[in-house]
């Protein structure tokens, strides 16, 4: 029944398109690349924290040597009692502090995760101009439920990690790998237009920018 | 693979018929009217900041519209590359096919329930009433579907689907129906959006947990690497993409991309033009699936369902560009007055009103092309340029078409154009009219304006005044105040001929 379904459509297809000659190729295209204009100027650090701010994520930026305690001092304002660490995460990155660590090896069940206040994760890059973190869940990201169930979500951006556009982040990043883009806390504008922050996804978006200040 | 049978048209009542319905609900329209107020203001505030936006939509239409010329190369390629990464596709050749496929694959993981991410393409083919013959219950995980479906209703927009209900009704469906689909709602629940939206989070909260096959649709399929992208904000899409053991996406065939680098041009286009952010707070990417990462089943149903006829048709075919980010609706003078249902289809407003005729036959909906004042602020708003003005002239030529084809006597519209065919070629008979109509019309008019009328001119006159004919026509005027030279003859003479 598949196959035939398949043979049924692309025939259809190839009969509606009787009309485009054979001499246009479909790689004749215009690729996507090299029509970018700069949307981010020069200070693409401070545009990403600025705009990630104005998506109601709370962004601080530190030293590299202050990250752990930025991290804590999340924690502490949300009163935050488990915290998952993934796979990978920096040990320079989890701070001390009156909270239990969970990690995810072997993996938690989705009743653990969905009891546990908080998670700390890397990025794998992100985006000055839309205020985007980006996850492909590797070293230090976790799996994606991870940053999910918890309702506290905090990510640690290198500044040389912060692209200034989304092409630019696209094309750092691996098609293969589950790609997660994050913007802002989980939101909702469903019930008259109200924007209103944590529906599904965590209420609580914290973003620690390491490096120069 | 006839269009009736397609479950986009609902078979509401014709549009004129609904429309006027629809205009009696002031509260409707003044929930429109402030919804799609500030959303079109968002808009043009986000979209003003990209210096290079005309050239990232005259980029998007062209990558679609090329795109759609070799759409069998692009949906081969996909094939290739989605099995390559581990999942399954199959291909629907309409409404039903893609639901027996659902609905086989759901059984064969021998659950009953699915929880749904939030898609058209799953609308238009009615999946969950199909499942629900099959013994299988779809929740809707969007907030906005879900109050739709707990509300037994119908969405009215495409992007917020119960922009229709106001916040006190919605605690009356939650308070009413939460209970019978799952985790009630609250006893002291309020109509504060934040309670709203918290009562959601927790009704939903147990079916994620438990829900071992979800569906959901597809914004954007790249061809080259078969990477599947849906974008959202709440988190019920990533919840309903990464919790359950089995994910199955139904995709529009038209959604196909050639490659993971064109996406660049969409995302930047779609939340900017959809929700009027910079971009939407979750985009997830997936390729096929991930060792101990979210499914460990992928399938994906590649649906026609009236596309292909729609790509026959070389002026329509430029609709299957559509994103679904609904600007087009959040324009439209005739949508922000009216709202979704009047238009009958899953697919309201100026993109629903070219869509819904094309997938499911012109015949079967030959009001929609006619629910458009063709004030252009569609195509303007449009982030790919489809040219919705010019498909509705289309469609509309072809809506006649249809009908002279059925009738075996022409119909008063047609006699009418064709007498005013013959008058407006003869300037002397267009002048004998015109003084009878002067004449005619201040024995009608009243303060120059002339009122409802009977017979066959009431459909008309009964929505709009007209002015009366002047006195004396143009024509008449100029003869009378300016005797004529040679150069006046000749003019004259060359118009006659």
């Amino acid at each position: 029944m598949t196959m035939n379904g398949r043979e049924t459509v692309l025939s259809a297809v190839k009969g509606a398109l009787s009309g485009v000659p054979d001499s246009e190729r479909p790689d004749d295209a215009p690729p996507s690349q090299g029509r970018r204009a700069d949307h981010a100027g020069p200070d693409v650090v401070g545009l990403f924290a600025e705009r990630a701010a104005e998506y109601r994520a709370t962004v601080v930026r530190v030293p590299a040597a202050d990250a752990a305690a930025a991290v804590g001092r999340a924690l502490a304002r949300t009163g935050a009692r488990s915290l998952v660490v993934p796979p990978g995460l920096p040990e320079d990155l989890v701070p001390e502090g009156p909270w239990s660590l969970l990690t995810d090896v072997p993996p938690l069940t989705v009743g653990q995760l969905d009891a546990a206040d908080a998670v700390v994760t890397t990025v794998a890059t992100a985006i000055a101009v839309t205020g985007t973190v980006t996850l492909d869940h590797g070293p230090g990201q976790g799996r994606r439920v991870l940053t999910l169930l918890p309702d506290q979500h905090i990510c640690v951006v290198r500044a040389d990690q912060i692209a200034p556009d989304v092409p630019e982040a696209l094309r750092l990043l691996d098609p293969y790998r589950p790609l997660t883009l994050i913007s802002g806390p989980s939101a909702t504008s469903d019930i008259e237009l109200d924007r209103v922050e944590g529906v599904h996804g965590p209420r609580t978006l914290d973003i620690v920018v390491v490096g120069d200040v | 693979m006839s269009g009736a049978d397609n479950v986009v048209w609902l078979g509401t009542p014709p549009f004129p018929e609904a429309a006027r319905t629809a205009l009696a609900d002031t509260r409707l329209r003044a929930n429109l009217r402030r919804a799609t107020g500030t959303i079109r203001d968002k808009r043009l505030a986000v979209a003003a900041e990209l210096e290079d936006w005309e050239e990232l939509r005259e980029t998007a239409a062209t990558i679609k519209r090329h795109t759609l010329r070799h759409l069998d190369h692009h949906l081969l390629r996909l094939e290739k590359a989605v099995t390559a990464a581990g999942g399954v596709v199959h291909w629907a050749a309409d409404a039903a096919d893609a639901n027996r496929i659902v609905t086989a694959l759901v059984k064969a993981t021998g659950e009953d329930e699915v929880v749904k991410v939030k898609s058209m393409a799953t609308q238009e083919i009615g999946l969950n009433e199909a499942l629900a013959d099959a013994g299988i219950r779809a929740y809707e995980t969007d907030l906005a579907e879900l109050i739709v479906q707990l509300g037994g209703d119908r969405p009215s927009h495409i992007l917020v689907p119960a922009i229709h209900r106001g916040r006190s009704e919605i605690r009356e469906i939650f308070r009413r129906e939460m209970g019978e689909w799952g985790r009630p709602a609250p006893e002291d629940l309020t109509d504060e959006p934040r309670d709203l939206a918290e009562a959601a989070r927790l009704h939903l909260r147990e079916k994620f947990l438990r829900a071992k096959v979800a569906v959901s649709g597809a914004n954007f399929a790249a061809a080259d690497t078969g990477t599947v992208a849906v974008v959202e904000s709440e988190g019920n899409g990533r919840m309903c993409l990464t919790l359950p053991q089995t994910l199955i996406t139904v995709m529009g065939i038209e959604k196909v991309l050639p490659s993971f680098v064109d996406l660049d041009v969409f995302l930047q286009l779609l939340p900017r033009s959809s929700t009027g952010e910079r971009m939407n707070p979750y985009t997830s990417l997936w390729t096929g699936v991930t060792e101990g990462d979210g499914p460990r089943n992928f399938h994906l149903v590649l649906l026609d369902n009236g596309r292909t006829a729609t790509l026959a048709d070389e002026v329509g075919r430029q609709a299957l560009a559509c994103i679904r980010c609904s600007a087009c609706l959040n324009v439209c003078p005739v949508y922000e007055r009216t709202g979704g249902h009047a238009y009958g289809s899953v697919y309201p407003g100026p993109i629903g009103a070219v869509l819904t005729p094309q997938l499911v036959g012109i015949e079967n909906a030959a009001s929609l092309p006619f629910a458009s004042t063709l004030c252009g602020a569609c195509y303007d708003a449009c982030p790919v340029k489809i040219n919705i003005p010019e498909v509705l002239v289309h469609l509309r030529a072809e809506a006649v078409e249809a009908k002279r084809r059925d009738r075996l006597l022409p119909t008063t519209e047609a006699l009418a154009m064709k007498a005013a065919g013959a008058v407006l070629n003869s300037p002397r008979r267009l002048a004998a009219v015109q003084r009878l109509a002067a004449l005619g019309a201040r024995l009608v008019a009243r303060d120059g304006r002339i009122g409802a009328l009977p017979g066959p001119f009431a459909r008309w006159s009964g929505t709009r005044d007209t002015p009366a004919p002047a006195r004396e026509s143009l024509r008449a005027w100029w003869r009378r105040t300016r005797p004529p030279t040679g150069e006046d003859s000749r003019t004259t003479t060359e118009r006659k001929g």
